[in-house]
């Protein structure tokens, strides 16, 4: 069919998603990059012309400065600019949200795919069904259940942990369990895909030579599962990385991340070269981590392929 | 002393996945609770009321916001299903043209890509073409607003719609299009007629999924709307920064229970119709053997 579909055909199918992805993805990206390099001079029009006509020569007018002050603050020299703080803070959450998703998602994963066959339908389903409500409502319930007088602190109370509340809120523990929370279903479902294939042959034999339990899952599970824990962290990383809303909900002020930053600088001071050059760098921070997913993605994809 | 060690783990799982799904619904019992709470205690139960869904019967804001999520939401499905479709076919049946790399690398980006970067870039390409329309036209377009948002949510829920339409597409079998093919189909009925039908169901899930994405949505809607123009979720993020707010735990429980019965019914209708589609399948063979005997 395909084949008589025939040469327009083919272009019309490819065309239409195709000239889609071109417009509303690609050309953001180039025009986000163009205004990242923009002079506004004194003015407020970001869209200026990066060419100018003077004295009958073009010149072409990059400002790299919208870059320098991300990372030299000329008022502090030396010292880390708020900008570079908060990409620090920003990589410091996401790397530990995707070390307790991994922590408590591995164990989950393993268990459901190794849970009686008929429980694993229902158990995923359980999994994803939170996933499908409202993520700001969910995160917005935390705001209540940490709070000073909220469900935990009067249960701590109540059993006598403490006599004071203590402060979790708009801290670092109501932000990593915000964090966690959310993306832990990013976690277990890749990790749940890879484990649920595997062959239980391999770990019996395990048994057979010698090998303790533990010994075995370090030994063969893991191993087996790599392609899923790659592709469930990145899942976790990446996004978490440009995290918005639960900072905004759940973090004070030192919790500061560079997604809100960039909201900050947009449309609180105005300054869209400054912007767009904080995103642009956030690009180039996620790039390493995307080009693992894809690979591996990539990988699963080419299997997939085969095996049809 | 094995026994043990082997029993012992066996609880660890159960103990280990009970507390899992404690924790994942901890928050949806909360707001559940809370939301027949009779006054702004977020701790303590001082009675059941309805005030709650009251007020939120009167709530302008989140009422207007819910209609136009709903229209957006749904726009959004339509559009990102019809395109998620389009990108599937040429993933699973185009495997070499030119730009096959670039088109892969750019719809699998929105699945991890952090929304505020596709909101502002979009955002930034918004306000460009309005103001070149505006200098060539005279009028400029697209104003911010339900369109913007559309397109922006429309690039996320493709990708979205493009997985799940292409895992079912890549497990159909082919031959049964050959056959149609053998038989005097032209190319499109072969796809209204057979194709189509084999992937309704993931088209189905695909606009679910992409439907209560758009429904979700607060970052890309955040950079994408204009004056005036508040989402549900928008509305939601407003009063949720300002601090205690039940009204929006009875907004968030209508929710939750429209979102169980529509996923419960659904997987239950899913599971029924494949165990059907395995039956008559089994019956087809097994008729077919019995005229070759």
């Amino acid at each position: 069919m395909w084949q008589l579909l025939g040469k327009a055909g083919k272009r019309g199918v490819i065309g239409v998603p195709y000239m889609w992805l071109l417009v509303f993805f690609a050309l953001p990206f180039l025009i986000l990059l163009r205004i990242s390099v923009t002079d506004m001079g004194g003015g407020v029009d970001p869209f200026v012309s990066l060419a100018q006509m003077q004295d009958g020569v073009w010149t072409l007018k990059l400002k790299l400065a919208n870059y320098v002050s991300i990372v030299w603050d000329d008022q502090r020299p030396g010292e880390a600019t708020i900008y570079m703080q908060a990409y620090a803070t920003s990589i410091r959450y996401a790397a530990l949200t995707t070390l307790f998703c991994l922590i408590i998602g591995y164990p989950f994963a393993y268990f459901i795919a190794r849970s009686p066959e008929r429980f694993r339908a229902t158990l995923l389903m359980m999994v994803m069904l939170p996933f499908w409500t409202s993520f700001l409502l969910r995160v917005y319930a935390w705001k209540g259940i940490l709070a000073d007088n909220g469900v935990i602190n009067r249960l701590f109370m109540f059993v006598g942990l403490t006599d004071a509340p203590i402060q979790m809120l708009y801290k670092d523990v109501s932000m990593l369990i915000g964090m966690t929370y959310v993306y832990l279903p990013f976690m277990v479902l890749p990790l749940y895909a890879t484990l649920v294939k595997m062959d239980d042959r391999l770990l019996e034999a395990a048994y057979d030579l010698g090998a303790r339990p533990l010994k075995a899952f370090w030994l063969v599970t893991v191993p087996l599962s790599k392609a899923g824990i790659v592709a469930g962290s990145m899942l976790v990383f990446i996004p978490s990385v440009g995290e918005f809303v639960i900072p905004s909900l759940l973090g004070g002020a030192e919790n500061l991340m560079i997604g809100r930053v960039v909201w900050d600088e947009m449309f609180s001071s105005n300054n869209w070269p400054r912007a767009s050059a904080l995103a642009a760098i956030m690009i180039l921070l996620i790039l390493v981590p995307l080009a693992v997913y894809y690979h591996y993605s990539g990988e699963r994809e080419a299997q997939a392929g085969q095996a049809s | 002393m094995k026994r043990l060690m082997v029993a012992v783990l066996k609880h660890t799982n159960w103990i280990w996945m009970t507390s899992v799904f404690v924790f994942l619904y901890l928050p949806l019992g909360f707001l559940i609770f809370f939301s027949f709470n009779s006054t702004r205690q977020d701790a303590r139960f001082t009675g059941f009321s309805l005030r709650w869904y009251e007020a939120l019967m009167n709530d302008g804001r989140l009422i207007d916001g819910f209609w136009l999520s709903l229209k957006v939401a749904i726009t959004t499905g339509t559009l990102s299903v019809i395109l998620g479709t389009f990108a599937a076919f040429v993933l699973v049946r185009y495997t070499r043209f030119k730009g096959r790399a670039l088109f892969s690398g750019m719809i699998n980006a929105p699945l991890v890509m952090p929304e505020v970067i596709i909101g502002l870039s979009l955002l930034l390409m918004m306000v460009a073409v309005q103001r070149t329309t505006e200098s060539w036209f005279g009028i400029g377009w697209p104003d911010r607003g339900f369109i913007t948002i559309v397109f922006g949510h429309t690039l996320m829920g493709m990708a979205y719609a493009m997985v799940v339409i292409q895992s079912r597409l890549r497990d159909m079998d082919r031959s049964i299009e050959e056959a149609a093919m053998d038989l005097g189909c032209r190319p499109a009925q072969v796809f209204f007629l057979v194709t189509l039908p084999n992937i309704a169901p993931a088209m189905v899930s695909a606009w679910l999924l992409t439907f209560t994405l758009s429904f979700d949505d607060v970052v890309i809607s955040e950079f994408l709307s204009g004056p005036g123009v508040t989402t549900l979720p928008q509305a939601i993020f407003t009063y949720a920064r300002r601090g205690i707010n039940p009204t929006v735990y009875a907004a968030a429980t209508l929710l939750i229970a429209t979102v169980t019965i529509v996923i419960v019914s659904y997987s239950i209708w899913m599971a029924r119709a494949q165990r059907q589609r395995a039956r008559e399948t089994q019956a087809a063979i097994r008729q077919a053997h019995q005229y070759n005997d």
